[in-house]
């Protein structure tokens, strides 16, 4: 089990769920980002910024910080 | 206009009221647009609809109905102030207060599972819900295949219409279903459309499902709903706080019940191991996903695929290529802004002066004369001229927008943006701060920390505006050498980055100083869709453009126009008694005394009495400057229409014979217009958006002590390395 953060470039994972009891995971469920649901991590910015993720059939990016709260699995392409 | 207005107003009370609700980027906009013949501005950016806007349209030959446009959202439990009005909204019709007949439901059938989150919010209200699957033509390309009929039935929604905004197809089926939905007296979907509960959670919900049943007649479905809407999230239910101006029903005490349920729902879910918190979401979401399930669309696989999207973004947004090339187009807007404008500038200049030669002949000397060639010609004239350059600035920035790089901008930028205080969402409104702070400031309302918007409201004004343009122009032209730097860069359009690029780092540092000192409780996030890329619609960044013009030359015609009539009356008289000498005209007008007056506290920036009239009169809006130095010079002058770069330039100090102006004192009233809060309209938007004084007082104290050291720096500077 990782998180977000730690995904190499063009990873696929599974979501599994959250750390913590942050507000923000009230947005990502809403957004489509919720256990369950396939990723790919697209790209990382400069300087620790924000992550680029594909979600269902949309780009979607959040910050590093917040992608450290979203447990995954690895999965087998 | 008020009969006009009440007629309209009429008209619009008898008509069948429609909703246009959906996600950012799901194209409710260009919807509405192709509806009512009206050309809002649509954008690829998320958010960027921030106000609802009403328009007539035709239903079928014999009614017309009135649709409303709201500012896009994810979901109708808020998280940004933009997302709260629709909430608010939302709320507000299933509390009675003039619900909508019929609701679109715009979604984009590219990226269909997501949209459809919204959608099924929307089936819960008991409104009929008109589904308008946007960007079809897109998903038949693809050679994807949607069961219409069954999603139909297993979404509850009343009709299914698939339509392309861009092709401009469906529009036909899409108003007759709004004509046949709204005449459904007793519209309501199957019962098991309903969203469905897990038996354990239902029973931890069921004591405020019934509290919301009893207390405001809501139906099971919807009670349901707003239950689930009210645990998931705190937004939810500050809503209902709202309330109380308009139910009645809404009392402190039925609060502090729901509140209680809430809490007690919310510890016995924890128990059982179910996060409040993404309640909601998961419930639906369970939902949408075995619908599309069952008719065999399968949402995962689109995750392996990468688009052409993501190729361009290989280089657009790529780690170092990308932010360079961000640079660069900033540097090539700016400098292409002066220089490409040249030619059109000059031509009206020139027309601008014969109109002038030609006035001059027809009319009889005398006052009216005077006041026709100096005042309003020489005035307005003066700044119609910079049109070209305002027009070049809008187009470049509409562009960026509608082809969906500023979001990806946003994304690049994030990281320095929250080093220095701000937020990702602050790029778009500063950079729509080049041509306006006001529509800036508006757009700011899509960050959803307060303390990140309030930041970047405060420190927008600092961005260059399109109204700085003609003043930064006039100098440049008149004073800066038009030679290359190494034989290759123009030396005044690289004065010209110069002065946007020191606002913007301007702007930058004092956000970081104020996020320092700024203490306001709110948490920061940065969720943000990557759009697909887009070729801009030319029609639409056209007509972004034309209004931007517009609204330009509208000024000219009523603001800039009036002041330089009163100029000219100031400026002109009294008029000096025959045998005094040793003083010119404008020099012994009330606007010269007025200049004089105020000359020995801008003394020392480096300016004289005559800027000093145009710094006064400029407080109505910064281009003013312009127009009022080509007034005072025209009345100076009696003979001609003077062209107000050569007159600056041979202006000599009477006493010493020296030019009146040197490189260095453009340079230096240019850092001052870079910094000074010299605008009305900006006051008052901060004054509105931030719903106090305190900021904008804060803010035009900032930037008047910022202009008055910055600007004597250059010149006592300047002055001390001898030039």
């Amino acid at each position: 089990m990782k998180t977000i953060d730690e995904l190499n470039i063009g990873e696929l994972a599974i979501i599994i769920g959250f750390n913590g009891n942050a507000e923000l995971q009230s947005r990502l469920v809403e957004m489509g980002i919720n256990p369950g649901v396939l990723i790919r991590l697209v790209k990382k910015s400069l300087f620790g910024g924000p992550l680029q993720l594909k979600i269902r059939e949309y780009y979607v990016s959040i910050r590093k910080c917040d992608a450290k709260d979203i447990r995954v699995s690895l999965h087998e392409s | 206009m008020s009969r006009d207005h009440k007629h309209r107003h009429q008209q619009l009370k008898t008509g069948i009221t429609v909703a246009l609700l959906g996600n950012p980027n799901s194209g409710k906009t260009a919807i509405f647009n192709q509806l009512t013949k009206l050309r809002h501005k649509v954008s690829n950016y998320p958010g960027v609809t921030v106000e609802q806007k009403s328009g007539l349209f035709k239903i079928n030959q014999h009614s017309k109905g009135i649709v409303t446009d709201y500012p896009g959202t994810y979901s109708i439990t808020p998280e940004s102030l933009d997302e709260r009005i629709v909430a608010e909204e939302i709320l507000q019709w299933i509390h009675g207060n003039s619900p909508p007949d019929v609701i679109i439901s715009v979604v984009d059938a590219s990226n269909l599972s997501r949209n459809l989150y919204l959608t099924t919010q929307l089936t819960d209200l008991g409104i009929p819900v008109v589904l308008a699957m946007n960007m079809m033509d897109r998903v038949q390309s693809k050679g994807t295949n949607i069961d219409i009929d069954k999603l139909k039935k297993e979404l509850g929604v009343a009709e299914i219409i698939s339509l392309s905004a861009k092709k401009k197809w469906g529009f036909k089926e899409l108003r007759a279903a709004i004509d046949s939905v709204s005449a459904m007296s007793d519209f309501s979907p199957e019962a098991d459309c309903a969203i469905k509960i897990p038996e354990d959670i239902r029973k931890t919900l069921q004591p405020l499902i019934l509290l919301l049943e009893k207390e405001f007649q809501y139906s099971s479905m919807l009670a349901a709903a707003q239950a689930l809407r009210i645990i998931t999230r705190n937004s939810a239910f500050d809503l209902y706080a709202h309330l109380k101006e308009i139910d009645s029903r809404v009392t402190e005490t039925l609060l502090q019940n729901i509140l209680n349920l809430r809490d007690q729902a919310i510890e016995e879910l924890e128990s059982l191991g179910h996060p409040h918190r993404v309640l909601e979401g998961t419930i639906r979401y369970q939902r949408i996903d075995d619908t599309l399930n069952d008719i065999s669309f399968d949402t995962n696989r689109f995750v392996k695929e990468t688009t052409k999207s993501e190729r361009v973004d290989k280089v657009l947004t790529h780690r170092y290529i990308g932010p360079t090339i961000f640079v660069l187009i900033l540097y090539f807007i700016f400098n292409s802004v002066f220089t490409w404008a040249t030619i059109p500038m000059d031509w009206i200049s020139l027309e601008i002066a014969h109109f002038g030669e030609w006035v001059l002949s027809k009319m009889n000397p005398g006052s009216l004369r005077d006041l026709f060639v100096d005042g309003i010609i020489g005035g307005v004239g003066a700044i119609l001229v910079f049109l070209p350059q305002i027009l070049i600035l809008v187009f470049f920035l509409t562009i960026l927008e509608d082809s969906g790089y500023m979001a990806r901008v946003a994304f690049m930028m994030d990281r320095i943006m929250t080093k220095v205080g701000l937020h990702g969402k602050s790029v778009l409104p500063l950079m729509s701060g080049y041509a306006c702070a006001i529509p800036g400031i508006m757009a700011t309302r899509t960050i959803d920390s307060w303390k990140d918007r309030l930041i970047t409201i405060l420190v927008l004004p600092l961005m260059s505006c399109s109204a700085r343009l003609p003043v930064y122009s006039l100098l440049i032209g008149s004073f800066i050498p038009a030679t290359k730097i190494f034989g290759l860069i123009s030396m005044q359009g690289f004065v010209m980055v110069i002065m946007y690029f020191l606002g913007t780092v301007t702007a930058f540092l004092l956000s970081w100083i104020f996020s320092k000192f700024i203490k306001v409780e709110s948490k920061s996030s940065f969720v943000m869709e990557l759009p697909p890329y887009r070729i801009p619609i030319m029609g639409s960044v056209f007509h972004q453009v034309y209004s931007r013009g517009k609204l330009f030359v509208k000024n000219a015609g009523q603001i800039i126009l009036a002041i330089s009539i009163v100029l000219w009356f100031i400026a002109s008289y009294p008029q000096i008694p025959e045998g005094h000498t040793g003083i010119s005209k404008v020099e012994y007008s009330y606007a010269g005394r007025m200049g004089k007056m105020i000359e020995p506290v801008i003394e020392p920036l480096g300016f004289d009495w005559k800027i000093g009239i145009g710094l006064i009169t400029s407080f109505a809006a910064r281009e003013v400057m312009v127009s009022t130095l080509a007034t005072l010079y025209n009345i100076e002058d009696e003979e001609n229409i003077v062209m107000l770069r050569d007159s600056m330039k041979s202006d000599v100090d009477p006493i010493t014979g020296d030019p009146r102006y040197s490189a260095l004192i453009a340079l230096s009233l240019m850092v001052f217009y870079v910094y000074a809060a010299q605008c009305l309209a900006t006051f008052a938007i901060v004054r509105t958006e931030t719903n106090s004084w305190k900021w904008p007082m804060f803010m035009m104290a900032y930037m008047t002590i910022l202009a008055f050291s910055a600007s004597s720096i250059v010149y006592q500077g300047g002055r001390l390395l001898g030039y």
